[in-house]
């Protein structure tokens, strides 16, 4: 297959018109512009549409109502732009619709910085909207990754009846790598599912997309309906990947692109002698805390390393997967500053006491 | 043999509606609900409710309907809009929904002249959570929030949404009217259809505000309410028509 050499907004993009998206609604900010920008230039082309939101709040309302109208329907950000679409997430969640959403993160709080980091992580996996709820996030470590993670992100969506987010950091949106378009374009048509508001058109009854549930007993219902659902994902569509913890006494556990730093890391750590594996979440919700845990309880592993882009949020769910069974450290860079493969390495080898 | 001599309109479900006794949201629902079965589009369209004291009319309206978010109906209806550009799209929406949380939505919407009809209705207070001031309570006007009479150094003036409206190029057709007589109901009939019917034709944005009342909020009974409303909101609130791009019926 012939491989083309992408930068990462633009290959998501096009991954998402791909995956048979048409309907586009989004609102500028760095480092992912060039998102807006693509679809600008090429959904027209495609049969498609991207009127320009007036704001992130407005582009995850327009998501709302395309969803609800039963298109497959997608909108993109950068943190402080995610953090102003979390109410409409909420509701997204709350009225059962499929939509994807990519957040390509920058460094914060505020308005931070432009430069990549992992700062969001937190907002994503918990739920950062109001109400009891989870969506699925997809973290790829690679442009081909996240063009293959843009089409799964769809189909998840459709098959949950449940808001995708990809979450990628900066580096994701602005490298270029070579791309391998794997599957082919979906063209046709989209089949409305039976549940979209569509017009009645002689249907008997009238349908209603809606998240507001007044009455305690059906409200309570209509959460655990939902949390069935949220239960079905954590036992199907858990994805993860992992290399050399078969004798690892250490094992670094990154995603993203500070996943690839963290790889370099491991192949200077052997070098040196100590025997190091990595393992990578793709899903961070659901997380992959079964695998982890197991890893924690093989004799051999005797230290966790936790690498990210911020002061220690996956940390979190690395403790919680590992419970207690084996230490588990951390090393991070908050500011959009990226350590490099010998500063993980070095950090690594304190934890463990082997500096040299 | 008795002659049936109403109906209730088939664009409105068999669901009794929860509005108080004398609330004009009522009247209102059903002039949309005729404005649909005269146009014969109750199969057709697809309608947005806000948060505010119409929440529930997805319940009420026959077509298809979605609830949106507080204020963000006008985007919601966007969203369904470029999805089934073929279909009328309505809003519903209260002034605390459309003036306050949603305005950046309502302009927007209208600037890039959406094609759907919004039905404002514009009781000068926040119904739903008990009586709050809006952005189009009346100066001296009491409320929960302005126990001492809307102060205009405190909190501004009251925003006039169709004058507004009216100055951007994509709106098609801007209406302020009431319901408080037959003969203003049937002006405001007359200016909701109209807004359909420009829709239908790929006029632009359609608007029409509708002068309601609040009389559990007012704290005044239905009767004193429609009275209330001809002699104060009026005056700040003037009727009449703002646009109408005449588009001709095919
Ligand atoms: C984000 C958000 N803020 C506040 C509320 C609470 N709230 C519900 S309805 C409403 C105001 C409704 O007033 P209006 O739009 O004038 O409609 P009415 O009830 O008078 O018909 C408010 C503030 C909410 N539901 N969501
Ligand atoms: S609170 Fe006011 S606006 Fe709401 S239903 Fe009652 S009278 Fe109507």
């Amino acid at each position: 297959m012939r491989r083309e050499l992408w930068k990462g907004n633009e290959a998501i993009a096009e991954a998402a018109i791909r995956a048979g998206c048409r309907f586009y609604f989004g609102y500028p900010i760095t480092p992912q512009s060039e998102i807006p920008e693509y679809m600008a230039a090429h959904l027209p082309e495609r049969g498609g549409v991207f009127p320009q939101a007036e704001s992130e709040i407005s582009a995850i309302n327009m998501v709302y109502g395309a969803a609800g109208a039963g298109a497959r329907v997608m909108t993109s950000s950068s943190s402080p732009g995610v953090s102003l679409k979390q109410e409409g997430i909420s509701f997204i969640v709350g009225a059962e619709l499929p939509a994807v959403i990519v957040n390509v993160m920058r460094s914060g709080p505020g308005l931070g910085g432009i430069q990549p980091a992992q700062g969001d992580y937190f907002q994503a996996t918990r739920g950062g909207g109001n109400g009891d709820y989870h969506h699925l996030v997809l973290a790829p470590n690679s442009i081909q990754e996240a063009v293959d993670l843009m089409q799964l992100a769809f189909e998840l969506a459709d098959k949950y009846r449940n808001p995708v987010m990809i979450l990628a950091d900066g580096m994701i949106g602005q490298m270029m790598e070579p791309v391998e378009w794997k599957k082919a374009e979906i063209t046709e048509a989209r089949v409305y599912p039976e549940w979209a508001t569509t017009g009645r058109g002689g249907r008997e009854n009238h349908r209603i997309v809606n998240s507001l549930y007044i009455e305690s007993e059906i409200m309570e219902a209509h959460v655990h309906h939902l949390f069935s659902k949220y239960k079905a994902m954590e036992e199907n569509e858990v994805l993860y990947e992992e290399s050399g913890i078969e004798d690892a006494e250490v094992v670094l556990v990154a995603y993203g692109v500070p996943a690839r730093i963290a790889d370099k890391a491991v192949e200077l750590l052997k070098e040196e002698g100590i025997k190091a594996g990595l393992f990578r979440p793709i899903t961070l919700w659901p997380y992959p805390k079964k695998r982890l845990n197991d890893i924690a309880s093989l004799d051999h592993v005797k230290n966790f390393v936790v690498v990210e882009l911020s002061m220690g949020q996956m940390l979190e769910d690395v403790q919680l997967s590992v419970n207690g069974k084996k230490p588990v450290h951390f090393h991070g860079r908050p500011g959009g500053a990226i350590p490099s493969p010998g500063e993980v390495k070095d950090a690594v080898k304190k934890f463990i006491g082997r500096e040299s | 043999m008795s002659k049936i001599v109403y109906t209730r309109s088939k664009g409105l479900t068999d669901v009794e509606t929860h509005y108080c006794p004398g609330c004009t949201h009522g009247i209102i629902h059903k002039l949309v609900a005729e404005t649909m079965v005269e146009l014969d589009i109750v199969e057709d369209t697809i309608g947005v409710c806000p948060v505010g004291c119409s929440v529930f009319a997805y319940k009420y309206f026959a077509c298809d309907m979605q609830e949106a978010a507080h204020g963000r109906a006008p985007a919601v209806a966007t969203g369904i809009k470029r999805v089934h550009p073929d279909k009328p799209v309505f809003t519903y929406q209260g002034d605390g929904d459309l003036v306050s949380i949603g305005m950046g939505e309502i302009i927007h919407a209208a600037a890039r002249g959406e094609k759907i009809t919004v039905i404002f209705v514009n009781n000068a207070i926040y119904g739903m959570t008990g009586g709050q001031m809006a952005p189009t309570t009346l100066v001296g006007q009491k409320t929960t929030t302005s126990p001492f009479g809307r102060d205009a150094a405190l909190t501004g003036n009251p925003i006039r949404m169709c004058e507004m409206i009216a100055t951007l190029d994509g709106a098609a057709f801007v209406e302020r009217v009431t319901v408080t007589d037959s003969k203003s109901l049937l002006r405001a009939k007359r200016a909701i259809k109209r807004a359909f019917e420009l829709q239908q034709q790929n006029a632009g944005f359609t608007f029409v505000e509708v002068l309601s009342t609040c009389p559990t909020n007012w704290g005044i009974n239905p009767r004193q309410a429609l009275t209330w409303l001809n002699e104060n909101m009026i005056p700040v609130y003037p009727l009449g028509n703002f646009k109408d791009v005449k588009v001709d019926k095919a």
